[in-house]
C-alpha cells in the first residue's frame, strides 16, 4: 500500500494515538498563544503609546526578534529548566508546561511586534479624538487594543502559525516521550526518520488541516465583526 | 456634589506657535465667552485650526498664554472639539456615543437613555445598531457632533464641520449647530463659507497668516468690514 493510502486511512480511522498527539499539539499551541497573547498584546501597545530614549532600538530588536531561532530558545529554555538551573527546582523539564514556556518565548515577539505596528497605525487616526476625550493611558491602550481586535487576529495567528510549525524547541524541552509530550512535528520528525511515513504523513495532513481551519474561522470572524462595528 | 469648573471664558493672551521657525499663529489675543456663536473665517491656511486647538488645550503655544476659566492648566471636562475630519471608533453609531459617555464620566444606568437623546438631537435616531464607518459623510459628522456633546460641554469648538458635505447634509449639520447653541453652548467654528457664517454667526474672526485681522459682530462685518483683507475677503478676492 503507498504511504499516502495509508495515512489517508491513519487519519479516517480516527486512529486514538494520533489523536492523543493531535489533542497534546493543540494544547501546548493554544496555550502557548494564550500567554503569548497575555505578554505580547500591552507590551507591543504600550511600545506603540510611549516615547522613551531607546525606543527605536527596542523596536529594532522586538523585530529582530520575530526571527528567534526555535532551537535557541528550546536550549535557553532547557538551561533554565535543567535541574541545575535557576529554574530547575520547578522539575518541569520534559513536560508539556516546558513546551509551553518555550513556545510563548518564541512567538511573544511576534505578537508584540505585530501588535506594535496595528496599534501605531489606529493610534495616528485615534490620537486627537481620544484627547479630545480625555482618554487617559490606559484607556488609550484598551481602546486601541479593543478597536484593532480584528487586526490584531492576524497577530496571534502568525504566533500559532509559527507555534503550530515550530520542532526544535519543543523537541529539546519536551523530549519528544511518547504518550507525554509528543506533539504532531517531533512526532513526524520521529517517525520520518524510523521509516513510517503513513503516520509522518498522516499527522502532516491533520497538521494542515487544523492551521487551514484556524486561519478560516479566524478569517470569517473577521469578516463578520467587521461587518458588525465597522 | 461640587458643581464643576467653568472653561469659559477662555482667554488667548498675547499667543504665538511656531512650527520649526515659522509662525502658524502670531501673538494673537481673544477672549472667547458664554453666548451666540463665534465663527472664524479666513483663506486656508489662516491658522483657522491651529487656533480651535490651542483654544481647546490640545496644543501648547510657544508664546504667551491660554486660560480656561482662569486657569492655565484645565482638563478638557467642560469643552468639546468636533475635527473637520472625525474618525467613527470602530464601533457601532450607539457605541461611540456609550464610548463618549464612558469618558464623560457618565455612570453605565444612564447612558441608554442618552444615547437616544443624543440620536435623537443630531437625527440618528434608528441608526444606534449601524457600523459607524458605514455612515455616510454628514451622518458622520452629526455623530461626531453628538459624541462631542456627550460631556455636555459649556463650548463646543468646530473646525470646517460641513466641508465637502452636499447642500442637504450641511443644513441638517447647521440644523444641529443651530439647537446647539440656542441650549446656551457656546460655539466657536471655523469655516472658508463665507454663507454658512453670515446664517451661523454672531461674532466674526477674520484670520489672515496666523493672526486676527478683524473681529467685529457679524452684522456689522458683513456691512461694514473695517479692514482691506476683510473687504477683499468678502468680495471674493483671494487673500494670499
Amino acid at each position: 500500500m503507498p504511504p499516502d493510502a495509508s495515512a489517508f486511512q491513519l487519519v479516517l480511522s480516527g486512529d486514538p494515538a494520533l489523536f492523543a498527539i493531535v489533542r497534546l499539539s493543540l494544547i501546548v499551541s493554544l496555550s502557548a498563544v494564550l500567554g503569548a497573547a497575555v505578554i505580547g498584546l500591552p507590551v507591543g501597545a504600550l511600545i506603540a503609546l510611549t516615547r522613551f530614549p531607546g525606543r527605536q532600538l527596542t523596536i529594532v530588536i522586538l523585530n529582530a526578534l520575530m526571527g528567534l531561532p526555535p532551537v535557541v530558545v528550546g536550549l535557553l529554555v532547557y538551561l533554565a529548566l535543567s535541574r541545575s538551573g535557576p529554574l530547575g527546582s520547578w522539575g518541569i523539564l520534559f513536560t508539556p508546561q516546558a513546551m509551553i514556556i518555550a513556545q510563548t518565548i518564541l512567538i511573544a515577539p511576534i505578537i508584540a511586534a505585530l501588535t506594535r505596528q496595528t496599534i501605531e497605525d489606529l493610534w495616528v487616526e485615534y490620537r486627537d479624538e481620544l484627547a479630545a476625550m480625555d482618554v487617559g493611558a490606559a484607556g488609550r491602550v484598551a481602546t486601541l487594543l479593543w478597536d484593532a481586535r480584528f487586526s490584531l487576529v492576524t497577530a496571534l495567528l502568525a504566533g500559532f502559525g509559527r507555534a503550530a510549525a515550530e520542532v526544535g524547541a519543543v523537541i529539546i524541552v519536551g523530549g519528544n516521550i511518547d504518550g507525554f509530550t509528543r506533539v504532531m512535528t517531533t512526532a513526524i520528525a520521529l517517525e520520518t526518520s524510523k521509516g513510517d511515513l503513513p503516520l509522518a504523513l498522516g499527522l502532516g495532513m491533520v497538521l494542515i488541516a487544523i492551521v487551514v481551519i484556524v486561519n478560516a474561522a479566524a478569517w470569517g470572524v473577521r469578516r463578520v465583526g467587521e461587518r458588525i462595528a465597522g | 456634589m461640587r458643581a464643576p469648573l467653568a472653561d469659559l471664558p477662555i482667554v488667548l493672551d498675547n499667543v504665538s506657535l511656531l512650527a520649526r521657525g515659522v509662525p502658524i499663529i502670531d501673538q494673537v489675543s481673544l477672549a472667547l465667552v458664554a453666548g451666540a456663536p463665534t465663527v472664524l473665517i479666513g483663506p486656508n491656511g489662516a491658522g483657522k485650526t491651529t487656533l480651535l486647538r490651542l483654544a481647546m488645550g490640545l496644543v501648547h503655544p510657544t508664546r504667551g498664554s491660554v486660560t480656561w476659566g482662569g486657569r492655565s492648566e484645565a482638563p478638557p471636562t467642560r469643552r468639546a472639539i468636533v475635527f473637520q475630519r472625525p474618525v467613527m471608533l470602530r464601533r457601532s453609531t450607539s457605541g461611540n456615543l456609550r464610548y463618549a459617555l464612558d469618558a464623560a464620566g457618565v455612570r453605565r444606568g444612564a447612558r441608554a437613555d442618552r444615547v437616544d437623546e443624543l440620536l435623537a438631537l443630531v437625527g440618528l435616531s434608528g441608526f444606534g445598531a449601524r457600523a459607524a464607518r458605514s455612515l455616510s459623510g454628514g451622518e458622520q459628522q452629526r455623530l461626531a457632533l453628538a459624541r462631542a456633546l456627550a460631556k455636555e460641554p459649556q463650548v463646543l469648538f468646530l473646525d470646517e464641520p460641513t466641508a465637502n458635505l452636499d447642500p442637504a447634509a450641511t443644513k441638517a449639520v447647521e440644523d444641529v449647530i443651530r439647537t446647539v447653541a440656542a441650549r446656551g453652548i457656546k460655539v466657536v467654528m471655523s469655516t472658508h463659507d463665507l454663507g454658512e457664517a453670515r446664517r451661523i454667526a454672531s461674532e466674526i474672526l477674520l484670520m489672515h497668516r496666523g493672526s486676527i485681522v478683524e473681529a467685529a459682530d457679524a452684522a456689522r462685518f458683513f456691512a461694514g468690514p473695517a479692514t482691506p483683507e476683510a473687504r477683499r475677503f468678502i468680495a471674493g478676492e483671494l487673500l494670499v
